[in-house]
C-alpha cells in the first residue's frame, strides 16, 4: 500500500517536468473535461459518481492460469493509478473491483455477470484464454458491457462488447513468417504447438501463408496441454531437418520442451534449425531460463527491451509498483492498454455510456502506449506493429526487426468467414 | 513416410527413439516409485504426491539461488546437495502428514485419497503464496546442459543419462532398503500382517511414519531431478498424479517389480505411438490401453497371489 | 399417504419438505435472479451428489468419474442447443453456413455423422439418459463382473475421465476443444437467456432434483437398497446367499450415472455453455467432496453439502481470492477428520433428537408444517445456501 502511495506521489510531483510530452497532452485533455454531473455522462445507470467510476478487473488469481494472468492483473492496477493520478477519467477516480476467475471458465461467466448486474462497472478489464473469454462474450452481450481483452489470440471473433488489446492471429503470424523467409531464406517449417484452439488456428493460418509463399509444411503436431516429455517430436524433427521450428508451446509444457530442446543437442544460436514461436513471452521465459532458449525468435507486438520513452517510462513505473525483480511480457504491455483506450474513448464520447464508448471507440488513438503507437480498428482489434525479437540469455528480447507499417488487424482472415 | 530416408538415418532415429523411450521410463520410475512404496505398501492414496515432488522442486530452486549468490565456487555440484535436501525436506513433511492425518485413516483407504486432496489443494496454494504463481526457472551447472554426440544425427542429452543413472541408484537403494534392512523387512511385515507385527513387537506406527515418509522422500528427489526437464511451478504436481497412479495400479499395485515393468511397457508403448500418432492421440491410445487391459486384468501385470 | 409413510420416515419428509420450501420458496424470494441462476448451478451439482451417496456411500464404490457422466448429459444438451443455434441464417458469414461456428473454423464442411440426431430434441432427451447408462454399463459391467472394486475402481474412472477430457480437447471440430460448446441460445426458439426463461428453468431445476430424491429413497427403500448396503458392508455374505453382487453394484452405477447426466443436461441448460473443464479430474474429485460433506449417507445431505461448499467456493472467492484454497483444502481435511458423517453426521446427532422431541411432543401422527419447521434446523438449513 505505502508502495502505491509513494508512487501516486511520485508522478504527481512529475507532472510539472511532463510537460510536453505525451503524458502531459493526456492530462491536459483530461482537464479540459469540467466534471459534469454524473447523470449526464451516465444514463444508463452505471457506478459512476460526481467523482468516482467503478470498473472491474477480472483474472485467475487462483489456479493454472494463475501463472499468466498475474502480470496482467498487475498492469491494470498499474494504468489505473496512473489514470488516477493524471485526475481519472472526466474528473472521476477509477475505483476498480477485482474478481477471481479461478481458472475457471463458468466462474469467469459468473464473475463477469455479477460485475455488469450487481456492481453496474462502466468497464472490465480482464480475461485471459479464449476459454474465459468464450465463456464471457455472451453475458457482455447479453448485458452490455465493455471488455477490455489483452491477450494474443486465434481471432476469429469481433464482439461490438469487447476491445481486443493484444493482437490477433494473422498480425503475429504473417509479418513472422514473412521475415523469417525473407532474411533467413527459410523453405521448410515444422509446426508444433500446444492441443488447443490458438495455436491449431494460428498454425493453420500459418500453414496457409507457408504454402501461399511457395515453402513447404514438414509436420505438424500437437500435445495436450500440460504434456512435458516432448523427446519423440524432437527426434521428429531431427529427421525432417525443417529450416523452421514454428513452435506454439503454452504454459508448463513450454518449460519442458525448450530444456528438452537443449538437451537433445539443437543449438538455437546455431539457427539450423531456427526456432520462432509466438508464444513466448518474457514472463514465460522467467519458468523456461533464458540459457535454454537463448537464439530462439518471437513475433510479437512487445518486448520489454524496446527502445522508446513511453517505454522507458512505463518500465520503470512498473518495476517501482511491482518490484525490480519483475518482467513484462506482451501480454502484460497490452493489459496496461486497456484502461487508458477506454479512458481515452469515454473522453471522447464525453460519456461513460456504453453505447457512445462502443462508438466512440473505433480511431482512438494512443501514442503513449509502451510498444509505439496504436490505433483501435472499426473491427475493436488495434493497429500495431509486429516485431520480431531474438531471446538473449538474461530472458530479454533484442529487436532484430520491426514492421514498418502497422499491421492491420484481420480476425477473419480469408478463407475462415 | 520412411522412403524419404537412408539406412542410417532410420538406424540413427530408431536409436534416439529409443533412447528417449528408455528417458521417459527412467521419469516413470521415479515419479511411481516413491507410490509404489505409500500406495503399495501402505495402500495410502496419497493424491498429494504430485506437490511432494513439487516441494523436492522448489528445494533445488532454493539451493540453486543461495549456491549461485553465496558460494558460486560450488554450483557445479549443488545438484547432489539439493537432492538430498530435497529427501530431508519431502520426507520431513511426510512424516508430519503421516502423523497429523494419514494414521488417523489406516483403516479407510478411500478417505485417504479426499484428505490427501485437500492436502494438495493447501499445499499448492502455500507455494504460490510462498513462491509467487508463475514458474520459476531453476539454473542448473553447466555440466548437466547439453548432449554428447556420438554420430551427426544422434545425440545422447546429459540430464537423460543422469535422470537414467539416478533411477538406477535410487531404484537399487529402494530395493536394499526395502529388502535387505531390518527396516525393510519390518515395514514388509507391517503390511502383510499389522496385529502380527505388532505382536511380536515391531512398533508399527514408527515403521508407517518411516515407509510413508520414505515415500515422500522419494518423490522429492523425483520433483528434484524433474527440473532439469519439466517446469516447476505450484500446479505443476497436478500433471503427474493421473500417470503415477495409473502406472502403480497396471503394475500391480503391491509390487515394486510391477511398477518398474509397467513404467517400462507404458514408457516404450507411448513413445512409439508418439512416433507415428500426433501427441495428444499418442496419450489417449496409451491410456486407452491400459485401462483397457486393467479392465481385464484388473490385477495388474504382477500380483500378489492372494484373493481379496 | 401409507404410499408416502413407506417411501419416506417421518424425519425424512420433513427433510424433504424442508428442502422443497428452500429451493422452491426461500431461495426465490430472498435472491435476485443472478444469485438464483448461480444457486440453479449449484443444484445441478447435487444431483452428481445424490448419485454419489447411493453409489459410493451405500453401495461403496467410489467413483472418481462422475465429471464424464456429466459431460455426457451436458454435451448432450449442448449438442442439441448448438445446432438451433447455428442456423443458416445466423451462421451466414461461415464458409459453410448451419453449422456450429467452431467447425467451421476447423475446416469442417458438414455436419460429422454423430452430430446429426441431435436435430431432434426427443433423442436427444433420450440420449441424455441412455448413452451415460450404457457408458456405464460398460464400465461397470467389465469392472465388477471381474470383482474390481474400491480403490481400483476409483482411479479407473479417474483415469477413464482424463482420457475423455484430453479426447474432447483433441478433437475440436467436432467437439469445440478446450472452450467447449459456448453461445447456446434458444430451446425450441425459447430464448433460454432471458431472466423468465432463468426462473423456468431454476423450478424445471428444482422439480426434478425433488422427483429425483424421491426416486433415490425409493431405490434405497426398496430390496434392492437394502442389498446395497449389505454388500458394501460384507459383500461375500451377500455373494455366498445367492445373490449376484455385480448385478447390483452395475445398477446402481448406472443409476448414479444417469443422475449426473441429468444434472449436467439442467446444468447447460442454466449456465449456457459446456467445456471440458466439468469432465476432468478436478471436477470429478470435487463433486466427491460435496457428497462427503453432506455426509455421504444421506441424500439430502448431499444436497446441503453441495451448497454449502459451493457457497464457501463463491463466496471465500471473493473475499479472499488468493486465500480460498485453503479453506477448500482445509474443508476436505476436516471432513475426513473430524466429521466423518459431515453434514448428516451433525444433523443426526445434534438436532434429529430435538426433532424427534418435537415430533412427539405434537402426539398427532401428521407431521408439523413444513414451513415451521423446529428454530434450529431452520437455521442450519438457511444458514448453509444463503448470502
Amino acid at each position: 500500500m505505502k508502495r502505491l502511495k509513494d508512487l501516486i506521489d511520485h508522478r504527481l510531483s512529475r507532472r510539472s517536468v511532463l510537460s510536453g510530452t505525451a503524458a502531459a497532452a493526456m492530462l491536459a485533455t483530461a482537464s479540459t473535461f469540467a466534471p459534469a454531473f454524473a447523470d449526464d455522462v451516465n444514463t444508463t445507470g452505471l457506478a459512476v459518481t460526481d467523482d468516482t467510476v467503478k470498473v472491474g478487473i477480472l483474472h485467475s488469481v487462483t489456479g493454472t492460469m494463475a501463472i499468466s494472468e498475474t502480470g496482467s492483473v498487475q498492469a491494470e492496477k498499474l494504468a489505473i493509478e496512473q489514470i488516477n493520478a493524471m485526475g481519472g477519467v472526466l474528473g472521476r477516480k477509477i475505483e476498480y473491483i477485482q474478481e477471481d476467475g479461478a481458472s475457471d471458465w463458468p466462474t469467469f461467466a459468473e464473475k463477469a455477470k455479477k460485475l455488469l448486474v450487481n456492481d453496474k462497472v462502466a468497464a472490465v478489464f480482464g480475461c485471459w484464454t479464449s476459454a474465459s473469454r468464450k465463456a464471457v462474450l455472451p453475458v457482455f452481450e447479453q448485458y452490455n458491457g465493455m471488455l477490455y481483452y489483452p491477450t494474443f489470440y486465434e481471432g476469429l471473433e469481433q464482439s461490438p462488447n469487447v476491445i481486443y488489446t493484444g493482437q490477433e492471429a494473422t498480425q503475429q503470424i504473417i509479418a513472422g513468417i514473412d521475415w523469417v523467409a525473407k532474411e533467413k531464406g527459410a523453405k521448410s517449417f515444422y509446426l508444433l504447438g500446444s492441443d488447443y484452439i490458438w495455436p491449431r488456428t494460428s498454425n493453420k493460418i500459418a500453414r496457409k501463408h507457408i504454402e501461399k509463399l511457395g515453402l513447404k509444411v514438414v509436420g505438424e503436431e500437437y500435445y495436450p496441454l500440460g504434456h512435458t516429455q516432448f523427446n519423440s517430436v524432437i527426434n521428429k524433427i531431427k529427421l525432417k531437418k525443417p529450416d523452421v521450428i514454428y513452435a506454439i508451446v503454452v504454459g508448463g509444457s513450454n518449460v519442458a520442451f525448450y530444456k528438452q530442446l537443449k538437451a537433445a543437442g539443437i543449438d538455437m544460436t546455431k539457427e539450423k534449425p531456427l526456432l520462432l514461436t509466438i508464444s513466448v513471452t518474457e514472463d514465460e521465459i522467467r519458468g523456461i531460463g533464458g540459457e535454454n532458449i537463448e537464439g530462439a525468435y518471437a513475433a510479437m507486438k512487445y518486448f520489454q527491451s524496446l527502445d522508446n520513452e513511453n517505454n522507458a517510462e512505463f518500465v520503470k513505473s512498473f518495476k517501482e509498483m511491482w518490484g525490480d525483480d519483475i518482467v513484462i511480457g506482451d501480454v502484460t504491455q497490452a493489459a496496461y492498454l486497456g484502461p487508458w483506450l477506454w479512458k481515452a474513448a469515454v473522453e471522447k464520447a464525453g460519456s461513460f455510456d456504453i453505447d457512445k464508448v462502443r462508438l466512440a471507440s473505433p480511431g482512438i488513438e494512443l501514442t503513449t502506449a509502451p510498444e509505439g503507437y496504436v490505433r483501435v480498428h472499426e473491427n475493436h482489434h488495434l493497429w500495431s506493429k509486429t516485431r520480431i525479437g531474438l531471446a538473449k540469455p538474461d530472458g530479454q528480447y533484442e529487436l532484430v526487426y520491426e514492421t514498418t507499417d502497422l499491421m492491420e488487424p484481420d480476425p477473419f482472415p480469408e478463407g475462415y468467414q | 513416410m520412411f522412403a524419404d530416408y537412408s539406412w542410417t538415418e532410420l538406424g540413427s532415429i530408431f536409436a534416439m527413439q529409443g533412447f528417449a523411450g528408455l528417458i521417459l521410463f527412467s521419469v516413470f520410475v521415479l515419479m511411481a516409485l516413491g507410490l509404489a512404496i505409500i500406495f503399495g505398501q501402505m495402500g495410502v492414496i496419497n493424491m498429494a504426491h504430485g506437490e511432494f515432488m513439487i516441494l523436492g522442486a522448489y528445494v533445488t530452486y532454493l539451493c540453486s539461488n543461495i549456491v549461485e549468490t553465496y558460494i558460486p565456487s560450488l554450483f557445479g555440484i549443488y545438484f547432489f546437495f539439493a537432492m538430498a535436501l530435497a529427501f530431508v525436506a519431502a520426507g520431513a513433511l511426510g512424516a508430519l502428514v503421516e502423523w497429523s492425518l494419514i494414521r488417523h485413516l489406516y483403516k479407510r483407504p478411500l478417505d485417504t485419497l479426499l484428505a490427501t486432496w485437500g492436502l494438495s489443494l493447501i499445499l499448492q496454494q502455500a507455494y504460490r503464496s510462498i513462491f509467487g504463481a508463475r514458474e520459476v526457472g531453476v539454473s542448473l551447472p553447466n555440466w548437466l546442459l547439453g548432449s554428447v554426440p556420438l554420430t551427426d544425427i544422434i545425440e545422447i542429452p546429459i540430464n537423460g543419462i543422469f535422470v537414467m543413472v539416478l533411477t538406477l541408484v535410487i531404484a537399487i537403494g529402494v530395493y536394499f532398503i526395502l529388502f535387505r534392512s531390518r527396516m525393510g523387512m519390518q515395514t514388509r511385515a507391517v503390511v502383510q500382517n499389522r496385529v502380527m507385527a505388532g505382536a511380536v513387537g515391531i512398533n508399527t506406527e514408527k515403521v508407517d511414519r518411516h515407509t510413508f515418509a520414505l515415500g515422500c522422500g522419494i518423490a522429492g528427489i523425483a520433483g528434484s531431478a524433474f527440473t532439469m526437464i519439466g517446469s516447476t511451478g505450484p500446479t505443476a504436481g497436478q500433471l503427474y498424479i493421473v500417470d503415477t497412479f495409473l502406472i502403480v495400479v497396471f503394475g500391480g499395485a503391491a509390487s515394486l517389480l510391477g511398477t518398474i515393468a509397467s513404467s517400462f511397457a507404458i514408457s516404450q508403448a507411448q513413445s512409439t505411438m508418439e512416433f507415428f500418432l500426433s501427441g495428444s492421440m499418442a496419450k489417449v491410445l496409451t491410456l486407452l490401453t491400459v485401462v483397457g487391459i486393467l479392465m481385464l486384468r484388473p490385477e495388474g501385470l504382477f500380483s500378489l497371489k492372494i484373493r481379496r | 399417504m401409507t404410499h408416502v409413510k413407506s417411501l419416506l420416515s417421518r424425519q425424512e419428509l420433513i427433510g424433504l419438505l424442508v428442502v422443497a420450501a428452500l429451493i422452491f420458496v426461500v431461495m426465490p424470494l430472498s435472491m435476485d435472479i443472478f444469485r438464483l441462476n448461480l444457486f440453479g448451478k449449484y443444484l445441478t451439482y447435487a444431483f452428481v451428489a445424490i448419485g454419489l451417496v447411493l453409489c459410493w456411500g451405500k453401495g461403496g464404490i467410489l467413483s472418481l468419474g462422475q465429471g464424464v457422466f456429466f459431460g455426457l448429459g451436458g454435451y448432450c444438451m449442448a449438442m442439441y442447443l448448438k445446432l438451433e443455434a447455428s442456423t443458416p441464417e445466423a451462421t451466414a458469414i461461415q464458409s459453410t453456413p448451419g453449422i456450429p461456428d467452431f467447425m467451421d473454423w476447423n475446416q469442417i464442411t458438414s455436419l460429422p455423422w454423430f452430430w446429426e440426431p441431435f436435430n431432434s430434441l426427443t433423442f436427444t432427451l433420450l440420449a441424455i439418459l441412455v448413452i451415460p447408462t450404457l457408458f456405464a454399463f460398460v464400465i461397470g459391467a467389465a469392472m465388477f463382473k471381474r470383482r474390481v472394486g474400491g480403490v481400483y475402481f476409483a482411479i479407473i474412472t479417474q483415469a477413464i475421465a482424463a482420457i475423455l477430457t484430453i479426447l474432447i480437447i483433441g478433437q475440436q471440430g467436432y467437439t469445440g476443444g478446450v472452450n467447449g460448446i459456448t453461445d447456446l441460445r434458444t430451446l425450441k426458439g425459447w430464448d433460454i437467456r432471458t431472466d423468465e426463461a432463468k426462473y423456468v428453468l431454476y423450478y424445471v431445476n428444482g422439480g426434478l432434483l425433488i422427483a429425483v430424491l424421491l426416486l433415490s429413497q425409493f431405490v434405497l427403500k426398496s430390496k434392492l437398497g437394502r442389498l446395497l448396503v449389505a454388500v458394501r458392508d460384507k459383500e461375500d455374505r451377500v455373494r455366498f446367499s445367492g445373490y449376484d453382487v455385480s448385478n447390483i453394484k452395475i445398477f446402481v452405477f448406472c443409476f448414479a450415472a444417469v443422475l449426473s447426466a441429468i444434472g449436467g443436461a439442467m446444468f447447460t441448460l442454466q449456465v449456457g455453455f459446456m467445456s471440458p473443464s466439468f469432465v476432468g479430474i478436478v471436477p470429478s474429485i470435487e463433486m466427491v467432496i460435496f457428497c462427503a460433506v453432506g455426509g455421504r449417507l444421506s441424500i439430502f445431505g448431499a444436497v446441503y453439502g453441495t451448497l454449502l461448499v459451493n457457497w464457501a467456493k463463491t463466496t471465500f472467492s471473493e473475499i479472499f481470492p488468493e486465500l480460498w484454497l485453503f479453506g477448500l483444502g482445509g474443508l476436505f481435511i476436516a471432513v475426513v477428520l473430524v466429521f466423518p458423517n459431515g453434514l448428516s453426521g451433525l444433523y443426526r446427532s445434534y438436532l434429529a433428537p430435538l426433532v424427534d422431541r418435537l415430533i412427539s411432543r405434537g402426539g398427532s401422527s401428521y407431521p408439523p408444517e413444513p414451513a415451521s419447521p423446529p428454530p434450529d434446523l431452520d437455521g442450519e438449513a438457511n444458514a448453509k445456501p444463503a448470502e
